[in-house]
C-alpha cells in the first residue's frame, strides 16, 4: 500500500516535472545563411527571430551556415538539443532539413523558399514579393527619363524572374515605352559585384535601379549617380536617402510568432504557406516624397487593391518575348504557373541564362 | 639596445612541442575573450572543444571536417617542404570536384562498382591537372606560383559556377544552381548507419601512409626535403628541380582533387556552388600546425576541425559569435608563428654601451 503510493506520487510528479518542462523548455532553432548583420535577407530572419522571443518563447540562432555538407549537422544538432521547431531560412537547406526530419519526427521543420515537403514534419513558406515588384514597376514607369529600368538580378530561378516580369508589366502598364535591362550578378549577396553591375546599368542609361540582391551597395551607387533605386529585403533608405523610393521588406515576424505558438502548443500542422501584401509577409517602406504626392496616392491605391485582391500582378493579357501569349485577357496567373515561371514578358532584354 | 640573433641548435623534441604549446596558448588567449565578450570561460570552452565530440555522431562529423583538411594539407606539404608555395589548394579542389562531379553525372543512373572508384581517380587527375598550371608556369615561364595558384582559385570557382548555373543544372530544379543528386553508385558508402562518416576516410589514411612512405623513404623524398633547406645544395647535388616542382605540385593537386570528390560524393551528393567551405585555405594553418609531418598532420586536422564544430555548438548554447571559430584558427597560427620565431632566434638583451651614448 505505502509502496503503491509513494509510486502513484513519483509519478505524479513525474509526469508534472515533463509536462511542466514541454512548455518552459520549448525552443525555436533557426538557421542563417549570412551573418545577422547583412542589412537584408538574414538581418530580417533575425527580426523575425526577435519577435518569437518577444512573444516569450526561447530562440536560438546559427548564423553564416554553409549551404554545403555543414547545414545538415547544424540543423541536427539544433533538432538534438532539444529544439522544437526549426526554421531553416535559405534555399540550400532544402535536402539536409528534410533528411534531418526523418529522423526527428517529433521536431518541426519550416523551410524558407523550398519545395520538398517529404515527411509530415516539414512545412515550407515564401513571400510573394512580386507584389511589391508590381509597386516598384509602377512607380518606375512613372518616374523614369530614359525609358530605362536597370535590374541586378540573382540567380535565374522562378522567383527571381517573377519578379522582373511584374516589374516590368507594371511599369508598361503606366509607361509602354520602357525597357528592362538585366545584370545578372549570380550571387545573393556580393557588394563589389552589386555595386559593378548597378554602375554597369547607370552607363546604360538606367535612371531606375532596383535589385534582387541583399547589400546595400546598389542603392549607394545610385545615390552617387543620382538615380532612382530601390530597397531590397529591409528599409535600406538610411543608405540612400535622396535616391530611394521605397525598399520591398519581407517581414517575417507574424508568420514566425504565429507557427512558434501553434508549435508550442500542438496545433502546428504542415503547409505550404505562400503570403503577401495581404498577410504583410511583404510590406512597403515608407514612400519618398520626392515622387510627388499624387504618384504617392495612386501607389498606395495599388498597394491596396493588390493585397484585397482587386488587382492581380499577371492580369492578362501577357506575351513572352516572341509574342505568345502567356495569359489570356481577363484572366490571371495562377500559382502553378508563377512558381515554375521560367519565360521573360514583352519588353524584357535579354535571354534568360541558362 | 635588443639584439636579434638565429639560434644555432634547436631541440628536435621542442620543434613538436611548440604547436602543442600554441594550442594552449589558443585556450588561455579564448578563454580571456570569452570572459571579456560576458561568458564564462570554462563553461565555453567547454561547449567549444568538447560538447561537439561527447556522442558517437559529433566524432563521426569531426572526421568528416577533418578529412577534406588532412588531405589537402598532406598534399601541401610535399609543396611547402620543397619550397613551392601553393596557395591554390582551394581551386585545385573545386576543380577535383568539377572534374568528378561530371564524371558522376556522366554515370546519371549507371549502377555498378566501378562507377565510383573511376569518379574519385578523375577528381584526383582534375586536381592534379588544375596544379600543373602554376607549377608549369613557374618552371617554364619564371611565373609566381603563388600569385599564379591563387588567381586559378577564383577560374576554378567561376567555371564552377558557370556549369551549375547552365550546362550542368538540374533540367528539374527549377534553374536553381544545382546538378542533381548523383546515383547511388556514385556515392561514398557510409560506415555506419546514422552517421554521416564514409569510405573516403580509408582514401586519406592511405593517402597518410603513401606520403609517409615517399617522404622518408624514397629518393623523390629526400630530394623535396634537400630543396627546401637549400636550393643552392640541391642543384649542387644535381637535382632536376623542374622536374621535382612539378611533381610536387601534382600530388598536391590531386590530394585536393581527392578531397573535392569526397565532399561531393560524401556528405553532399551534389555540385553546387558552395562545395567547400575554404578548406584549401585552411588547410594552409593545418599543414604548418602539423609540422608539414605527415602524423602531425592528422592530429592537426583534427583540432582545426574541432574549431569549427565547436563554434556551431557553441552558437547553439551560449549564442557566442560564430565567427569565433575562425578567430580560434587565427589565433592558433599566430601562437604557432610566434612561438616558432623564439625557436628560432634569441632575443638578447645587450644594454646601452658608452660610446652609443
Amino acid at each position: 500500500m505505502y509502496k503503491n503510493f509513494l509510486r502513484y506520487i513519483i509519478s505524479v510528479l513525474f509526469l508534472l516535472g515533463v509536462s511542466g518542462q514541454a512548455n518552459a523548455d520549448f525552443k525555436v532553432g533557426f538557421v542563417y545563411v549570412g551573418p545577422t548583420g547583412d542589412h537584408g535577407w538574414t538581418y530580417q530572419h533575425d527580426e523575425g527571430r526577435k519577435a518569437v522571443e518577444a512573444a516569450g518563447i526561447k530562440t536560438t540562432y546559427v548564423e553564416s551556415v554553409p549551404e554545403g555538407a555543414d547545414a545538415e549537422r547544424v540543423i541536427r544538432q539544433l533538432a538534438q538539443s532539444g529544439h522544437d521547431l526549426i526554421f531553416t531560412t535559405s534555399f540550400g537547406y532544402m535536402d539536409p532539413t528534410n533528411k534531418v526530419a526523418k529522423d526527428f519526427p517529433n521536431v518541426k521543420f519550416e523551410h524558407a523558399t523550398g519545395y520538398k515537403r517529404e515527411h509530415s514534419n516539414v512545412s515550407t513558406y515564401s513571400a510573394r514579393f512580386y507584389e511589391g515588384r508590381t509597386l516598384l514597376g509602377h512607380m518606375a514607369g512613372k518616374m523614369t527619363k530614359t525609358n530605362v529600368i536597370g535590374y541586378i538580378a540573382s540567380f535565374p530561378i522562378p522567383e527571381v524572374i517573377r519578379g522582373i516580369n511584374a516589374m516590368t508589366l507594371a511599369a508598361q502598364k503606366v509607361n509602354p515605352d520602357i525597357k528592362t535591362k538585366i545584370v545578372w550578378v549570380f550571387t545573393w549577396y556580393d557588394p563589389g559585384k552589386e555595386s559593378e553591375a548597378a554602375q554597369a546599368l547607370i552607363d546604360q542609361g538606367a535612371d531606375v535601379i532596383m535589385q534582387h540582391t541583399d547589400s546595400t551597395a546598389p542603392v549607394q551607387v545610385a545615390e552617387k549617380a543620382g538615380v532612382w533605386s530601390f530597397g531590397q529585403a529591409s528599409d535600406m533608405q538610411r543608405f540612400a536617402p535622396k535616391s530611394i523610393l521605397t525598399s520591398i521588406i519581407d517581414d517575417w515576424a507574424p508568420y514566425y510568432v504565429e507557427r512558434s505558438i501553434a508549435a508550442r502548443d500542438g496545433t502546428w500542422k504542415q503547409q505550404d504557406t505562400w503570403h503577401g501584401l495581404k498577410e504583410g509577409m511583404v510590406a512597403m517602406a515608407p514612400y519618398n516624397s520626392a515622387m510627388g504626392s499624387d504618384l504617392v496616392k495612386e501607389v498606395e491605391q495599388l498597394q491596396k487593391d493588390l493585397a484585397s485582391g482587386k488587382t492581380h500582378s499577371f492580369t492578362g493579357p501577357i506575351y513572352d518575348q516572341k509574342g505568345n501569349i502567356l495569359v489570356a485577357e481577363g484572366s490571371v496567373a495562377d500559382d502553378g504557373m508563377l512558381a515554375g515561371m521560367n519565360v521573360y514578358v514583352k519588353g524584357v532584354e535579354g535571354d534568360i541564362p541558362q | 639596445m635588443i639584439k636579434i640573433e638565429k639560434r644555432n641548435d634547436v631541440s628536435p623534441s621542442i620543434y613538436f612541442l611548440t604547436p602543442i604549446l600554441a594550442i594552449f596558448l589558443t585556450l588561455f588567449g579564448g578563454g580571456i575573450i570569452f570572459y571579456v565578450l560576458g561568458f564564462n570561460p570554462i563553461e565555453a570552452l567547454k561547449f567549444f572543444f568538447i560538447t561537439p565530440i561527447s556522442d558517437l555522431y559529433g566524432f563521426s562529423e569531426l572526421l568528416i571536417k577533418a578529412t577534406p583538411l588532412c588531405l589537402i594539407a598532406i598534399g601541401l606539404s610535399f609543396c611547402f617542404k620543397s619550397n613551392n608555395w601553393n596557395i591554390g589548394a582551394e581551386g585545385q579542389l573545386i576543380f577535383g570536384g568539377i572534374v568528378g562531379g561530371g564524371v558522376a553525372l556522366l554515370f546519371y543512373g549507371h549502377d555498378g562498382f566501378y562507377v565510383l572508384p573511376i569518379i574519385i581517380l578523375s577528381g584526383a587527375i582534375g586536381g592534379m591537372i588544375f596544379a600543373m598550371i602554376p607549377a608549369i608556369l613557374k618552371t617554364y615561364f619564371n611565373t609566381n606560383e603563388i600569385l599564379v595558384s591563387l588567381m586559378l582559385v577564383y577560374v576554378a570557382k567561376l567555371l564552377l559556377d558557370y556549369l551549375v548555373v547552365g550546362p550542368w543544372s538540374n533540367p528539374e530544379g527549377f534553374n536553381f544552381p544545382e546538378t542533381r543528386q548523383f546515383s547511388e553508385s556514385a556515392r561514398m558508402p557510409i560506415l555506419f548507419d546514422g552517421l554521416r562518416i564514409h569510405a573516403g576516410i580509408f582514401i586519406t589514411l592511405i593517402t597518410v601512409f603513401l606520403s609517409w612512405l615517399i617522404l622518408y623513404k624514397t629518393y623523390l623524398g629526400f630530394q623535396i626535403k634537400v630543396s627546401g633547406l637549400s636550393l643552392k645544395t640541391a642543384k649542387y647535388a644535381g637535382y632536376k628541380g623542374k622536374t621535382m616542382i612539378i611533381i610536387v605540385f601534382m600530388i598536391s593537386g590531386a590530394c585536393a582533387g581527392l578531397a573535392g570528390v569526397g565532399e561531393i560524393t560524401g556528405p553532399i551528393g551534389q555540385l553546387h556552388r558552395n562545395i567547400s567551405p575554404d578548406y584549401g585555405f585552411t588547410a594552409i594553418i593545418v599543414a604548418f600546425l602539423g609540422r608539414l609531418n605527415p602524423v602531425g598532420i592528422i592530429f592537426a586536422s583534427l583540432i582545426v576541425a574541432l574549431t569549427y564544430l565547436g563554434a556551431e555548438t557553441a552558437q547553439i548554447f551560449l549564442q557566442v559569435p560564430k565567427y569565433t571559430g575562425q578567430v580560434f584558427q587565427g589565433m592558433i597560427l599566430f601562437f604557432l608563428l610566434g612561438s616558432d620565431y623564439l625557436l628560432f632566434f634569441k632575443i638578447k638583451f645587450l644594454g646601452l654601451k658608452k660610446n652609443e651614448l
